[in-house]
């Protein structure tokens, strides 16, 4: 009994060994195959190296580069959600344009706070970096702080509201009725004229983040011998210095803080939500963020939502490549 | 012999020590000439004034310019502050208090009183924040470095079209990739649970990014090092870069965890005891102007966690920052 167990584990391997066995034969055949192409045998002795990044990649994919590809495509689709998408060629584009006034007013709303916040949010966020930049540690860790605060602080859009409130307890009216400014409570937010105003400040207000941070480390990280040297040759106020030293040492942090700008500015949305309401008064406040929203998560309509997301894509990355394209020119 | 042994060994150490200590005197003591250090010294100062060549006025004016926009920043967040410790009749004051006179701790009471007599425990609530953050904040450290290690250190055939699109997805808002993320997290069967929220933020890119401009500068000759010493790419990244990165796995932690810890997830998640704080917090504002005192104690709770955190991390981000310059 006992040997004829011994002799038939003897035949018959384990299934693990059998594995082993079928993973080596596996791959000396991958290896072998490998051999034939360059580029096949590079990313086969890499291949630790790709089995780390492969749960990234596919999250990227899925996450990322897949919706980005799928929102272009769908946008020449009506789709719903419980039909099959059908194609409708550039129809929804033409409708956006042509057949949509509230579209219109949303990329009009949507210029206007991109083009005051993005601008203005990155000067500001130089300016106060560079100043910073001049102070003692430990006041500038303080001032580095406060103006991160609003941005790291996700939940205190909330006190923006209590501020413009519409009635005399709103701080806003309480404190210019006090000083004589005005006679009755405005209402801001319900008013198509103030809405607007009101999400820049707070937009600006929340503007300083990363960039923020990226700019006051490029400051930071500049050789301080080039200033030594720069006053040498003859440079004389702090104009000149930042002109000529100080911007073009840190170009590369300027394109990264115009970037991570330039789509905070494009994609305000949550802001116009929380302060105006979903939709605001007479559309004062609405974006093609909420545009998006609106066609997204609320009708259902998926294509023409899509149709609404490639454009906000596209516009993204041609801004990008312009602001790119202008920094690089910067200090030269 | 061994007395003599015995008192040449501690010699010989003390001689070693002493040896050391010179040594490492010598290193603080600058070599050169004297003349050329009082030549320097003199030089660098006298450059050092010509350095600070600007006006006062100059200076004055940015600096006051400076403080009065600190103030402005930080006024909103004393508002939120002062009012949470206001009793009621004080924050419906006319003309209004902006500083509070008798501090309270009724709107927490108050607060504990509407949470205590929601629908599901209060609790809950906060579990599935602390959970969804923990893991996604830490999945997504862990994966996006795991990626970034490669990419920085390594040639990878692909790597450079693989940076080209996460610089790409750096571009554009993230409303673009909504509605299809909505559809992806349909086909997979996560709606409604912690994953919707938890993987699109660990595959977000602006990790990846700044973790793999912080690695570009660690020495290769540690990694080959390590590697002939007979350790595996998996082992040099845990082992060897990991410890390196740690200024940067902080910015990596205190960014997603800003994004977590105020998501509300209610586009993605439809079950009351799978929703967030945020989003519990947020039913409490929409009662009404009653609540306007325990509104302003949840949002200094909410806005407390991640300023904290970041005043613990700063200098790590500032130095992680220093890296994120993109051509």
């Amino acid at each position: 009994m006992n040997d004829n167990n011994v002799s038939t584990s003897i035949k018959k391997p384990s299934l693990w060994s059998r594995f082993r066995a079928w993973r080596i034969k596996k791959s000396i055949e991958i290896d072998h195959w490998s051999r034939k192409k360059p580029f096949r045998r590079k990313m086969y002795l890499n291949r630790s190296l790709y089995a780390m990044m492969a749960p990234y990649l596919i999250m990227f994919t899925c996450f990322t580069v897949a919706p980005v590809v799928m929102s272009f495509m769908l946008g020449f689709t009506y789709f719903n959600m419980l039909e099959a998408p059908r194609w409708v060629g550039w129809q929804n584009y033409i409708d956006l344009f042509l057949n949509d006034p509230i579209f219109i007013t949303a990329i009009k709303n949507t210029l206007i706070i991109a083009l005051i916040t993005g601008p203005l949010g990155y000067i500001m966020a130089f300016v106060f970096a560079w100043l910073i930049n001049e102070l003692p540690q430990k006041l500038r860790a303080i001032i580095t702080l406060v103006f991160y605060a609003p941005s790291i602080a996700g939940g205190a859009i909330t006190i923006w509201a209590l501020i413009f409130a519409s009635d005399i307890y709103g701080y806003a009216n309480a404190y210019l009725t006090d000083w004589g400014i005005i006679h009755e409570p405005i209402t801001w937010l319900q008013n198509a004229t103030y809405i607007l105003p009101i999400v820049i400040i707070v937009q600006l207000w929340m503007s300083l983040g990363v960039n923020f941070l990226s700019l006051i480390a490029g400051l930071k990280g500049i050789d301080r011998n080039q200033y030594e040297a720069g006053a040498v040759d003859g440079i004389k106020n702090r104009w000149q210095e930042l002109w000529y030293i100080t911007l073009p040492n840190m170009k590369s942090i300027l394109i990264f803080a115009a970037v991570i700008q330039i789509s905070g500015a494009l994609g305000v949305g949550a802001v116009t939500t929380a302060l105006a309401g979903f939709p605001s008064v007479a559309y004062a406040g609405h974006t093609i963020v909420n545009h998006l929203q609106d066609y997204g998560s609320i009708r259902y309509e998926m294509g023409y939502a899509s149709a609404i997301a490639t454009i906000l894509f596209f516009s993204a990355i041609l801004l990008n490549r312009l602001i790119r394209r202008i920094i690089r020119k910067v200090g030269s | 012999m061994a007395k003599v042994k015995k008192t040449k060994d501690p010699s010989q150490k003390a001689l070693t020590l002493k040896e050391r200590r010179n040594e490492r005197k010598s290193k603080m003591i600058d070599s050169r000439p004297f003349a050329e250090i009082a030549s320097f010294k003199i030089l660098y100062k006298s450059k050092k004034k010509k350095r600070v060549n600007r006006s006062k006025a100059g200076d004055l004016v940015l600096f006051i310019f400076l403080s009065l926009s600190g103030i402005l920043s930080v006024l909103p967040l004393l508002l939120i502050i002062n009012n949470a410790f206001k009793p009621l009749d004080e924050i419906f004051l006319y003309p209004p208090n902006f500083f509070v006179r008798n501090p309270t701790l009724d709107n927490f009471s108050d607060l504990g009183v509407v949470l205590g007599t929601s629908l599901v425990p209060f609790s809950r609530y906060f579990f599935n924040t602390i959970l969804i953050t923990v893991v996604g904040t830490v999945g997504h450290l862990i994966i996006a470095s795991m990626c970034a290690y490669p990419l920085a250190k390594y040639k990878v055939p692909g790597g450079g079209i693989i940076m080209g699109l996460v610089t790409y997805s750096l571009m554009f808002p993230s409303a673009v990739t909504g509605i299809p993320n909505y559809m992806i997290l349909n086909w997979f069967g996560l709606i409604d649970t912690y994953w919707a929220i938890i993987l699109p933020v660990i595959a977000s890119s602006l990790g990846l990014y700044l973790m793999k401009q912080f690695m570009i500068p660690v020495p290769m000759e540690l990694l080959e090092s390590a590697k002939i010493d007979g350790a595996s790419e998996f082992k040099i990244y845990w082992k060897v870069v990991m410890p390196l990165v740690k200024p940067a796995s902080i910015t990596l932690v205190i960014l997603n965890f800003k994004a977590l810890w105020a998501a509300d997830g209610s586009t993605y998640i439809y079950r009351e005891d799978y929703k967030m704080l945020s989003y519990a917090l947020s039913q409490i504002a929409s009662a009404g102007p009653a609540r306007q005192g325990t509104l302003a104690a949840v949002a200094l709770i909410m806005i407390t966690v991640p300023i904290v955190m970041f005043i613990i991390s700063q200098s790590n981000m500032i130095d992680t920052m220093a890296h994120s310059g993109m051509k």
